[in-house]
C-alpha cells in the first residue's frame, strides 16, 4: 500500500489538535472558575473559598502545562505539514494567529507563575488580578483561534489573486459570519464541560464524606450555574445550527444525512448512511421535524447531497454520528439538570446517593461532546480547507513523502500516548490520594527564593512534614 | 499595486529580529538550565536548579511561538519554504519541548517515575536545543528552491554544517545557563555553574571559529561580504567585540562577579547573531528570495503593525514584573528532606 502523504498529514493533525483541544476544554473553565473563587474569597473574606481555589489551582496547574506543550506544537504543524495552506492563507489568517500569541499567550504565561507560585508574594489584590488575567488571557486565545477557524468555514473580506487570499476588510474578517455562532457555542461548551468536572469531583468528595463542606459549596455553586449554561448551550448550538444552513449547506446536509432537496423534510433520528447509493438505510424518521428544527418554519426547504458533485461532498457518516453523540450529551447534560432543581427542592441534593453516583459518571462527557462538535465541524468542511475555494488536497506540503510523515505521526503517538495518560493520572491520584481540600493549602513559596520545589502542590515530603 | 503604500518591511525585519533576540536569550538562559540540570549530582541542587526557571519557563518559551507566527504573518513564504525543509529538527524539536514542558509539572507529582521524569527535563533540553542548533545550520546553508516551494528531500538538512551548529548551540545555551545560575544560586551550586561555564565556554569559542572560518569557505558571497575592502574595515568590530566579549566572560566565570558571566554570554550570542545577520543580509530565504520577495501583503503588516508596537511594550512591561516577583538568589531549603 502507498503511503498517502496527505491522509497521514490528516490524520496527523486531527490527533495533535484533538489532544489538544481537550485542554483548553478544560483549562478555559478552570481559570474562569478560580477568578470566579478568587474574587469570591477577596470580597466576602470567607476561607472556604479561598480554600476550594487552593485546591482547583493544583490541578489547573497540571492542565495547563499540558495545553501549552501541545499548543506549541499547533502552529508549527501549518508550516511543516500544511505549506501550500499557509502560503495561501497567510495574509489574512496570520495577524489572528499572531493576535493571539501577543494578547493571550504571553498574558497567560506572565500572570500564571504569580497565580501558581505567588500567593504569599503580593498583595491579595495582586493576587485576584493574576487570576482573572489568566481567565481573561485564555478567553482572549479562544476569541483570536476561532475567528481564524471561523474564518476558514466561512470566509469573507478577501480577494483572491493567483490562488492567494489578500486583506480587503478586517473587520470582516476577524467577525466573519460565523464566528460569533462559533465562539458563543465553544466556549459555553468548555464551560459546561469544566462544570460538569468539577460537580463529579465535588459528588465524589460529598459521597466519600471528605471536604463535604467544600464538596457542598461546589455543588451547589455549579449547578446554579449549569441551570443557566445548559440550556443556553444547547439555544446557542440551535442557532449555530441556522447559521451553518444558511452557509454551508452541504455541511448540514451531511449532518442531516439529506440526499434529496425538498420542503416538510422528516428529521433522521438514526440511519445508516449509505454514501455510494446515496441513500439512508434503517433510518428513523419523525415526519416534517427536520424543516421545523432546522428553519424553524415547517415549509422550511433543506438541500440535500445530491445538488453537490460528488467531489465536493463532505463524508456522510462522520459528522452524522458524532452530531448525534454531541446533541445526546446536551440533552442527557440537560436531564442532568432537571433533577438538581428537583433534588434542591426537596433539600436532597446532596445526600442523593445514586445522583451523585451518576455526576460522577457523566464528569468527562462534556469532553465528549466537545470532540464529537468539533469532529462535526471539521469534517463537515471537507473536502475543503478554507471552505469552497482552497481544497484540504491542495493545502499540503509538496516536499513531503509518505514515510517522513509517518515517522512524524508515529513520533507524535507515543509521545502523547505517554504524556497524556500520565498527566490524567496525576491528576485523579490528586483529587483522589491528595488531602483533603479543606487541608490542601497552597504551599506557597516564601519569596523570590523559592523553598521546596516550586510548585502548587505539596510534594510527599511536605506531606509528611504536615501530616502530624 | 497601489503606489502609495508605506514600506513596512525594515519594521517587521526589525520586530522579528527582536522576537528572536528575545527567544534566543530567554529560552536560551532556560534550556541551558535544562542541559546543566543533568549534570547535576544531588536531588537538593536538582530541585533548585529547576526552581530558578519554574516560574519564567512558559513565558519565556512563548516567544517561541511568536517567532514563528512572526515570520508567517510578515515573511509567510519564507516561513511556507524553511519550515517543511527542517521537518525533522522542528519535529525532534517538538517532541522534546513537550517532555521537558511536562517535567517541571510531572516531576514533583509522579513520585515514582521522578528518575524518568528528570531524564526527560535533562534530555528533552538538550535534545531541543540540538535541533534547534541544526535548523540554524540548514537555514545559514540554504535550501533547494523551486517556485514558492521547498523542492529538496526532508533529510537535506543532515549536513556536517549543522551537526557543527546544533553540537554550537547546546555549548552556547550552556553557557547562558550557567550564567544564569551564577546569578541565581550561590556556595556550591555557584562554584558548580562556573565550572559547567567555563567547559560550555570552550565549545562556544571553538564553535565561533569553525563557524567563522566556514562559511566564508563554503560560501563565495559571503566571503565577498566580509573580505572585500572597505567591508573589511567596517565590520572589523564585529570579531574584536567577540574576542573582548569572551575575554570578560572567560575572566569573570573564574572570579567572583555574579552578573558579568550572564552579561557577557548574552553579548557574545549577540555579537553572533548580528555576524550572522551580516553574512545573510538580505535574504530571508537564503541565496533565493529576499525579505522584499518573502513579505506578506502591506495590509496584512500594517494591521499587524498597529497592534505589535502597542502591545511589545506592555508585554515586556508585565513580564518584566514577573521576574520582578521571583528576584533574587534561589535558597537551599531548611524544610525540604
Ligand atoms: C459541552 C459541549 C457541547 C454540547 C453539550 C453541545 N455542543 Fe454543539 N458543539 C460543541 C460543543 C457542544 C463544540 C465542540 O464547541 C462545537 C464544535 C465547533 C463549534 O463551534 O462548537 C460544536 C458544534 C456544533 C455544531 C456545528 C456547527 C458547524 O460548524 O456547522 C452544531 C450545529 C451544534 N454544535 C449544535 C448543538 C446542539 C443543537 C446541541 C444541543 C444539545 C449541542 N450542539 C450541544
Ligand atoms: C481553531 C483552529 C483550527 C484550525 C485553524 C484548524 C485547521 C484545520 C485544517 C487546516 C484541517 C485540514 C486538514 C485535515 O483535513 O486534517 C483541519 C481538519 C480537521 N480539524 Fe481542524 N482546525 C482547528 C480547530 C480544530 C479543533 C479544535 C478540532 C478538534 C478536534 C479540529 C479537528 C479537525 C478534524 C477532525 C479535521 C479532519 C477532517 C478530515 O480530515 O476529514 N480542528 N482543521
Ligand atoms: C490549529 C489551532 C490551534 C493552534 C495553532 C493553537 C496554538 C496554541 C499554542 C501555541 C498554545 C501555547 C500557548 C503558550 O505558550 O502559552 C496554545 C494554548 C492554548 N490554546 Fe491553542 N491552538 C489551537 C487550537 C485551539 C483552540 C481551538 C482553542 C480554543 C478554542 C485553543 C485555546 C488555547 C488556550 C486557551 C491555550 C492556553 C493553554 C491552555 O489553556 O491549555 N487552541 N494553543
Amino acid at each position: 500500500m502507498d503511503l498517502d502523504p496527505l491522509l497521514l498529514s490528516r490524520l496527523q493533525f486531527v490527533w495533535v489538535i484533538g489532544w489538544h483541544i481537550l485542554l483548553p476544554a478544560f483549562t478555559v473553565g478552570l481559570a474562569s472558575y478560580i477568578a470566579l473563587l478568587e474574587g469570591l474569597h477577596f470580597f466576602t473574606g470567607q476561607e472556604i473559598y479561598f480554600r476550594i481555589s487552593g485546591f482547583w489551582i493544583k490541578i489547573f496547574s497540571v492542565a495547563f502545562g499540558m495545553g501549552v506543550v501541545s499548543g506549541i506544537v499547533m502552529p508549527f504543524q501549518f508550516g511543516t505539514n500544511w505549506s501550500r495552506y499557509s502560503d495561501a492563507t497567510a495574509n489574512v489568517l496570520s495577524p489572528l494567529f499572531a493576535y493571539e500569541g501577543l494578547t493571550a499567550f504571553f498574558l497567560e504565561a506572565a500572570f500564571l507563575g504569580v497565580l501558581l507560585f505567588g500567593r504569599n508574594l503580593v498583595p491579595r489584590w495582586a493576587h485576584f488580578v493574576a487570576a482573572l488575567m489568566v481567565a481573561f488571557g485564555t478567553l482572549l486565545s479562544s476569541f483570536w483561534i476561532l475567528s481564524a477557524n471561523s474564518w476558514m468555514q466561512t470566509p469573507v473580506g478577501y480577494e483572491l489573486v493567483d490562488g492567494r487570499f489578500y486583506p480587503k476588510d478586517w473587520f470582516a474578517i476577524v467577525f466573519n459570519p460565523s464566528f460569533p455562532y462559533r465562539l458563543g457555542h465553544t466556549v459555553v461548551g468548555f464551560y459546561v464541560t469544566t462544570a460538569f468536572v468539577v460537580v463529579g469531583v465535588a459528588a465524589w468528595l460529598v459521597r466519600r464524606g471528605r471536604s463535604v463542606a467544600e464538596g457542598s459549596r461546589m455543588l451547589s455553586m455549579t449547578f446554579w450555574l449549569l441551570t443557566i449554561l445548559v440550556p443556553l448551550q444547547i439555544l446557542l448550538g440551535d442557532e449555530h445550527g441556522l447559521n451553518t444552513l444558511e452557509h454551508q449547506p452541504a455541511k448540514l446536509a451531511a449532518i442531516e444525512a439529506h440526499w434529496d432537496t425538498g420542503r416538510r423534510v422528516p428529521l433522521v433520528l438514526f440511519a445508516l448512511p449509505d454514501e455510494r447509493n446515496e441513500a439512508n438505510r434503517y433510518a428513523v424518521e419523525v415526519p416534517l421535524l427536520g424543516s421545523l428544527v432546522l428553519t424553524h418554519d415547517i415549509n422550511g426547504e433543506i438541500r440535500g447531497l445530491k445538488e453537490w458533485p460528488r467531489d465536493q461532498r463532505p463524508p456522510v457518516a462522520i459528522p452524522f454520528f458524532a452530531f448525534r453523540i454531541m446533541v445526546g450529551i446536551g440533552l442527557l447534560m440537560l436531564a442532568m439538570v432537571a433533577a438538581s432543581w428537583w433534588l434542591r427542592w426537596k433539600g436532597r441534593l446532596f445526600d442523593t446517593a445514586w445522583y451523585l453516583q451518576t455526576c460522577q459518571w457523566v464528569a468527562p462527557l462534556g469532553f465528549v461532546a466537545v470532540l464529537a462538535g468539533w469532529t462535526t465541524t471539521e469534517v463537515g468542511r471537507q473536502p475543503w480547507t478554507v471552505y469552497g475555494l482552497l481544497r484540504t488536497a491542495d493545502s499540503v506540503s509538496p516536499s513531503l513523502t509518505g514515510s517522513d510523515v509517518l515517522i512524524s505521526l508515529v513520533g507524535y503517538m507515543v509521545a502523547y500516548l505517554v504524556i497524556f495518560p500520565a498527566g490524567l493520572i496525576i491528576m485523579a491520584r490528586f483529587v483522589r490520594k491528595g488531602r483533603e481540600v479543606a487541608e490542601s493549602e497552597p504551599e506557597e513559596i516564601e519569596s523570590g527564593r523559592p523553598g521546596g520545589p516550586v510548585r502548587a502542590l505539596p510534594g510527599p515530603a511536605q506531606r509528611h512534614g504536615k501530616a502530624g | 499595486m497601489e503606489p502609495l503604500v508605506l514600506d513596512f518591511v525594515p519594521l517587521w525585519t526589525l520586530i522579528l529580529g527582536i522576537g528572536v533576540c528575545f527567544y534566543v536569550i530567554l529560552d536560551g538562559f532556560d534550556l541551558g538550565v535544562g542541559i546543566l540540570f543533568g549534570f547535576q549530582p544531588d536531588t537538593a541542587s536538582r530541585n533548585l536548579v529547576m526552581n530558578s526557571i519554574a516560574p519564567i519557563w512558559d513565558g519565556n518559551e512563548t516567544w517561541l511561538v511568536l517567532g514563528g507566527l512572526a515570520l508567517l504573518a510578515a515573511f509567510p513564504l519564507a516561513f511556507a519554504i524553511i519550515i517543511p525543509a527542517v521537518y525533522f529538527p522542528i519535529l525532534v524539536m517538538l517532541l522534546a519541548l513537550i517532555f521537558r514542558g511536562v517535567s517541571f509539572e510531572f516531576r514533583y507529582r509522579d513520585a515514582e517515575h521522578k528518575t524518568f521524569w528528570d531524564h526527560g527535563f535533562s534530555w528533552g533540553s538538550t535534545v531541543a536545543t540540538f535541533a534547534q542548533g541544526m535548523v540554524l545550520g540548514a537555514f545559514i546553508q540554504g535550501f533547494e528552491v523551486d517556485g514558492r516551494h521547498f523542492a529538496g528531500s526532508s533529510w537535506d538538512f543532515i549536513t556536517p554544517f549543522s551537526v557543527v551548529t546544533g553540537v554550537a548551540l547546546v555549548f552556547g545555551y550552556g553557557l547562558l545557563g550557567a550564567g544564569w545560575l551564577v546569578l541565581k544560586t550561590e556556595g556550591e551550586l555557584q562554584v558548580r555553574a562556573r565550572r559547567h561555564g567555563r567547559w560550555c565556554f570552550l565549545g562556544v569559542f571553538a564553535a565561533i571559529a569553525i563557524v567563522s572560518v566556514w562559511t566564508p569557505l563554503a560560501n563565495a558571497g559571503i566571503a565577498a561580504r566580509w573580505f572585500s575592502w572597505p567591508n573589511l574595515l567596517f565590520l572589523s568590530p564585529v570579531p574584536l567585540v567577540t574576542a573582548l566579549l569572551g575575554w570578560l566572560e572567560w575572566r569573570s566565570l573564574n572570579n567572583s562577579s555574579e552578573v558579568a558571566p550572564f552579561s557577557a554570554a548574552i553579548g557574545l550570542f549577540l555579537i553572533s547573531y548580528l555576524g550572522i545577520a551580516i553574512s545573510l543580509w538580505p535574504m530571508i530565504v537564503p541565496h533565493v528570495y529576499t525579505l522584499w520577495d518573502a513579505a506578506s501583503a502591506p495590509s496584512t503588516q500594517a494591521f499587524l503593525a498597529v497592534g505589535t508596537l502597542f502591545l511589545l511594550p506592555v508585554i515586556l512591561m508585565y513580564t518584566g514584573w514577573s521576574y520582578w516577583v521571583f528576584r533574587g538568589k534561589v535558597k537551599a531549603d531548611i524544610g525540604y528532606h
